[in-house]
């Protein structure tokens, strides 16, 4: 099914998408990769406040290349989420609502999906070029000095991704699979 | 003797991270275009027409078809009646990763020390491969690396009495385990025999083959068509969301190993299987 959401979006607004689904998002997300998260988990253990809110927000695990003269981003898809399972239930506990990557997710980052009633989209991976087209604006808001791993607001339009991890816990990747597979 | 000034190491260097970054090799573009015709999945078709889509917008817009635009993998192959003048070999390939990586606006994704990681700023240092040929040309071959799939990348040291059907269990163990976190189709690399680093070597310089183009040795052409079909009825699809085109090719080198081993590895590579060629 084809849906639309606007971001930042409410648990209401995500509780009907099911796994398959096709999602084009407009609105505001932030992007945030190993080193961001990793920031992230030692401010929170140090009881300090997060550069961002994670209430309603959605992340988008991705590290641009350089944005060339008179365009708000380079090449911009999504790296693969299982490095950030590691951080993902907390941020999910502390209100994330969704989060876009490519690749599976662990047990723990399903149950804190399914907890939260959250959400786990995949964008189209190596398609970095198609991608940026759907970004308008970007913008670092916190850790500058990890360049490409910073952490940025970006302002996107019709931005396409697919509902892998619905918030009942349904997974695209283990299902999807079966109807091609011929091994016997 | 020839004589080759490094500057021009340098300067062509420089320009394949930048080609090989936005173009890929035409038999790339071949084995994906018949790929979106032969697909059985609805979305696996629209998911491979949307990488041909995002090729044309990476060259027309000059836009790094991907955003990881890897770490720079550098094979030399050096005739040996080659001798370079104006500076050290190493330090002229690094130069020119360093000016293709950032004046190509290429990101920069290579860290300082793998524990410390700090970024170097520059995507240096290169991994560079030597290797001393007959002749007296320079054959450069560049290829930029992202680490979606080299993470999903895979060492095994198999038993002799494994054989034929241990490799085949593990390029296969490999390429399940992969599944949608090596952004399928991938290309597959694969190296048998040698020791532990030869292998792993032999993978990576598979890669940089013409996806059209098989091995020379019977039993090896059989075991690349063999896998490819094989790979191909897991269902994992592009995107690892479901279809009939999990990898595009499987490319594999062999090597003489010891009495006691059958070392095989496994390199793969997603469907931005980056390399570019010149020869000085």
């Amino acid at each position: 099914m084809e849906r639309h959401i606007q971001a930042p979006v409410s648990r209401g607004e995500i509780s009907g998408l099911k796994a398959g689904d096709y999602v084009y998002i407009t609105g505001t997300i932030y992007t945030a990769r190993d080193a961001a998260h990793k920031r992230m988990q030692e401010t929170l253990n140090a009881g300090d406040p997060l550069p961002l809110k994670m209430q309603d927000n959605i992340i988008y695990y991705m590290g641009p290349s350089p944005a060339r003269e008179g365009r708000p981003i380079g090449s911009a898809g999504p790296t693969t989420a299982s490095r950030m399972d590691k951080y993902a239930p907390a941020l999910l506990d502390l209100g994330l609502i969704g989060m876009i990557g490519k690749g599976k997710r662990s047990e723990s980052v399903k149950q804190a999906i399914v907890r939260n009633g959250a959400v786990y989209f995949a964008a189209v991976g190596g398609a970095g070029a198609l991608l940026s087209r759907s970004i308008r604006k970007s913008e670092v808001i916190a850790y500058e000095d990890l360049g490409t791993e910073a952490i940025r607001r970006l302002e996107v339009e019709n931005f396409p991704v697919i509902v892998v991890i619905d918030p009942e816990g349904n997974d695209l990747y283990e299902t999807a699979g079966a109807e091609y597979c011929d091994l016997g | 003797m020839r004589m080759i000034d490094v500057a021009d190491i340098t300067q062509n260097i420089k320009e394949m991270c930048i080609e090989a970054n936005h173009f890929l090799t035409e038999d790339m573009d071949h084995v994906l275009k018949r790929a979106t015709e032969e697909e059985r999945a609805p979305l696996g078709r629209q998911i491979l027409c949307q990488l041909q889509e995002n090729l044309k917008i990476a060259g027309e817009d000059m836009i790094p078809i991907c955003q990881d635009t890897g770490m720079a993998v550098i094979f030399m192959e050096v005739g040996q009646d080659v001798h370079f003048e104006g500076g050290l070999l190493e330090e002229a390939v690094n130069e020119g990763v360093r000016q293709g990586y950032t004046e190509g606006y290429l990101r920069k994704s290579v860290v300082d020390d793998p524990i410390l990681r700090k970024n170097t700023g520059d995507n240096t240092p290169a991994v560079i491969h030597y290797e001393m040929v007959s002749g007296d040309q320079v054959r450069i071959t560049v290829a930029p690396k992202g680490f979606g799939s080299e993470n999903m990348s895979r060492v095994f040291m198999l038993k002799p009495a494994d054989g034929i059907e241990g490799v085949k269990k593990a390029i296969l163990t490999a390429v399940k385990d992969a599944g949608p976190n090596a952004c399928p189709p991938m290309v597959v690399g694969v190296g048998i025999g040698g020791t532990f680093e030869k292998c792993a070597l032999m993978a990576k310089k598979a890669l940089t083959r013409p996806v059209d183009q098989r091995s020379e040795i019977p039993y090896v052409r059989e075991l690349e068509e063999e896998m490819l079909a094989q790979i191909n009825r897991t269902g994992i699809g592009p995107g690892g969301l479901g279809g009939t085109t999990t990898a595009l090719a499987v490319n594999v080198n062999t090597y003489p190993t010891h009495i006691a081993g059958l070392p095989v590895a496994v390199n793969i590579c997603c469907h931005v299987n980056r390399h570019a060629v010149r020869v000085l």
